[in-house]
């Protein structure tokens, strides 16, 4: 259900960033950037580096988004920090169903382990943009289906 | 008339074939299936994919046929599509005839439909474009490249001849395949190795299929023209033609593959190669290549990265970031048919999962299953781990199979046994997956031992006449008791070292290295030689730490020394005994102290010289350091005689 799914690197510049086609993406990439400033300030509010989950919870940063084709999309964007300081955000739609809290959480665990799958190839190296085909199938599972 | 095939075309129209047609495409399906030896076979170490026991033709050899009629692949497709084999899944006769008609139709520009057979149509034409057109024809089925291979099929063929050659055939093929394989590396000799390979297999395989009808192919053909199986008539027809066409053109694909539907089968001549590879990058078979020895070695392709990172995706299953054996071994078929320019698939194919190459190819794979499970095991104490599982293997398996019980540590039957029984609640609490990886690798323990993983043993089997280095297990993978019997059979005491490798299980990796070399001469070297390639390897070094213990309360019998040496004497009497201990230990013990008491004797004799040797090393060492002393001594009275002059 997700419309957008971004992986960050420690350094702030996107690893991988995935919207729903029909969006203006780069509306998308400017509200993950946004979103980088909220994730930092939770990751320096929380002292040690505790790996939460689901750090930050934006909650309904903007609730309408009806300047495009999609009116009223409930844009919800949520936060996820590794020990690495890779940050995962996701931009989900919440105008059809909502999205429970452990729903969220269970798709950034998804993330996180197919992220750390794709560190595990050798021909990865960190900082790279991340191509490997099983963690974009895994990202277009998640993403919402466009018809 | 109406074709017989056109009863079982299930959806398709009746198939009216003309009584020519009728005569030249059941003998192509005889070629066909007799090149697959009555059954849906790909290839000799494919395990049947299509239904067995049905009358159907090998895919491998149909794709090769298809590809000779010289079109397109999209075509080709379509055809197998529409004819309804993939539906099936095997080509029986119907699909077969269909097809057959579909190519005709395809050939004479009528669209690839159902509904273009129902008319007239002449024969499809399969081109054959060289002399061995048969041999092609019926080696594709095995050959990875039919088409490719012509330039080489024809050295082939005679390198096919050799089987066992691979080197030849790798190098004969080489020039050939230089084009296509760039890198310098094994990958180009690799792929001709299975065309070679793909030969002999089919050469054997379809030996008596088909006489040969086709006098155009030379006596090359002749060994493996049985495979082809000149289906008679065939071959004054397009039959002919067609054979050649594989072999004529050098398809990028398929070098490495067997055939555009199957490109990726491991014929037993990769697997040998990539085995062979993993082993110079890993010396243990049963242990991970690290990710960046991974990496350099297939950086060495000249594949572009992002389709290396793609590859190793797809390989390593369990994305642990190192590759076991048959995780490589699918690698680097991934890769050489990639460089073969086959495009990579979109998931792992069915026939280069881990769990399928292990089934596939039990013996190397269970070696490696079995070390895999054993490097697993190593840091957590492999030992009594490996025991247990060989143990429990064995005891699931079959009574008869203590030698992987024994292989691990096995220092006498009772000490087995014992551990068995302890081993056996423990094993329990193994990784399952590893358990049931060194299950069934523990039931070749002997072949493991073989195979094993170390180089050094490999070398000392080299040095032991009776096994094979590479895969005794091959001859036994399943049942240890032909391998306990083959073992007892040969030479006991050749055997010490090399058949009855106790279970040279990772635990005591250089124990049973050690031990195996307690037969053979250099024990001191190879002890060197162990823990060098073992820094390599953090499981032979946890071996090492781990064989001390376990090895102690296994040995009863012989002290519990730490010396390697040591450890290999009762480990090779051990392993000797443990090894013949399968299925009843109690009969085999006799033969066991016979053995026992020669392994003994050649390893008490053994240590002698090395004591000996060292004791000569030794007594020249200390006269050396007597006149080093002594020229100490004499510089430290000058320089007390000069210092008065200095200190003035």
């Amino acid at each position: 259900m997700a419309v957008c799914v971004a992986v960050i690197a420690k350094e702030n510049y996107p690893l991988y960033i995935r919207s729903s086609p029909t969006e203006n993406e780069l509306k998308f990439h400017y509200m993950v950037h946004t979103s980088l400033d909220v994730v930092d300030e939770k990751i320096s509010a929380m002292g040690k580096a505790l790996v939460d989950q689901r750090e930050l919870y934006l909650g309904l940063l903007y609730p309408t988004e009806d300047h495009k084709v999609y009116p009223s999309y409930l844009l919800c964007r949520y936060g996820y920090v590794t020990n690495s300081k890779v940050k995962f955000v996701m931009v989900v739609d919440s105008s059809n169903t909502a999205l429970r809290d452990n729903e969220i959480r269970s798709m950034f665990r998804k993330l996180h382990s197919s992220y750390t799958d794709v560190m595990c190839n050798p021909f990865y190296n960190p900082g790279d943009r991340i191509q490997s085909r099983a963690f974009d199938s895994m990202v277009t599972s998640m993403m919402v289906q466009v018809c | 008339m109406e074709a017989a095939a056109g009863g079982g075309c299930g959806s398709g129209p009746p198939l009216l074939m003309s009584e020519g047609e009728q005569q030249c495409y059941s003998e192509l399906f005889a070629r066909c299936a007799g090149a697959a030896g009555g059954g849906p076979v790909s290839g000799p170490p494919e395990a049947g994919r299509a239904v067995p026991g049905a009358v159907t033709a090998a895919a491998g050899t149909v794709a090769d046929l298809f590809r000779a009629s010289q079109l397109p692949a999209e075509t080709l497709h379509q055809i197998t599509e529409l004819c309804g084999a993939k539906r099936v899944g095997y080509f029986g006769p119907t699909q077969f005839y269909i097809a057959l008609k579909l190519i005709a139709a395809a050939q004479s520009g009528l669209p690839v439909r159902i509904e273009s057979i129902t008319c007239e149509l002449p024969l499809p034409r399969f081109m054959m474009s060289k002399t061995d057109a048969e041999i092609r024809f019926g080696n594709p089925a095995e050959l990875h490249g039919p088409k490719a291979q012509i330039p080489y099929s024809i050295t082939e063929k005679n390198t096919f001849k050799r089987m066992d050659d691979e080197d030849k055939q790798q190098e004969t093929q080489s020039p050939t395949m230089s084009p296509l394989a760039s890198p310098p590396s094994s990958p180009p000799h690799y792929q001709r190795v299975p065309l070679s390979h793909g030969y002999s297999k089919l050469r054997s395989s379809t030996e008596q299929m088909h006489p040969a009808p086709y006098e155009a192919r030379q006596p090359l053909v002749q060994p493996e023209g049985s495979s082809s199986g000149a289906p008679g008539a065939k071959p004054p027809r397009h039959q002919a033609s067609l054979i050649r066409s594989f072999s004529v053109e050098r398809e990028p694909h398929d070098n490495s593959s067997n055939y555009p539907e199957e490109p990726w089968r491991i014929t037993e001549e990769q697997r040998e190669y990539y085995i062979n590879q993993f082993r110079s990058l890993q010396p243990d078979p049963s242990s991970f290549i690290s990710g960046s020895v991974a990496k350099n070695f297939f950086t060495k392709s000249k594949l572009s990265i992002p389709e290396l990172s793609y590859i190793w995706e797809l390989s390593d299953a369990d994305c642990d970031g190192a590759l076991t054996l048959p995780e490589f071994c699918a690698a680097f078929h991934l890769i050489v048919a990639r460089k073969n320019g086959y495009p990579l698939p979109e998931g792992l194919p069915p026939t280069l999962q881990p769990e399928y190459l292990q089934a596939a190819f039990p013996k190397p794979k269970r070696e490696c299953t079995l070390f895999d499970s054993y490097s697993e095991s190593m840091p957590a104490n492999q030992q009594p781990r490996d025991l247990n599982r060989m143990e429990k293997l064995s005891i699931k398996d079959m009574a008869d199979f203590p030698v992987p019980a024994q292989d691990v540590t096995s220092d006498d039957k009772q000490a087995l046994k014992s551990t068995v029984d302890e081993a056996l609640p423990k094993d329990m609490s193994e990784d399952p997956a590893t358990s049931k990886d060194s299950n069934s690798l523990k039931a070749r323990p002997r072949s493991r031992s073989y195979s094993s993983t170390s180089i050094e043993e490999a070398m000392k089997r080299g040095e032991d006449p009776p096994t094979p280095p590479p895969r005794p297990q091959k001859t036994h993978s399943r049942a240890s008791s032909l391998d306990l019997n083959k073992v007892f059979q040969p030479s006991v005491p050749a055997t010490k070292s090399g058949l009855l490798p106790p279970p040279p299980a990772l635990p005591p990796r250089p124990c049973p290295s050690q031990s195996e070399q307690a037969s053979e001469a250099e024990i001191q070297p190879q002890l060197n030689r162990a823990p060098s390639q073992a820094a390599d390897n953090s499981p032979t070094k946890k071996d090492i730490p781990y064989s001390q213990p376990p090895s102690k309360p296994i040995r009863r019998k012989f002290r519990p020394e730490n010396s390697a040496t040591e450890n290999q004497e009762p480990s090779s009497t051990v392993g000797g005994p443990a090894s013949a201990a399968t299925g009843k230990p109690h009969t085999a013990v006799q033969k066991q102290s016979s053995k026992q008491k020669k392994a003994i004797q050649t390893a008490i004799r053994k240590n002698k010289e090395a004591n000996a040797v060292l004791a000569r090393l030794n007594s020249e060492l200390q006269q050396q350091l007597k006149e080093v002393h002594q020229e100490r001594i004499a510089l430290e009275n000058q320089l007390e005689q000069l210092r008065p002059v200095t200190v003035l």
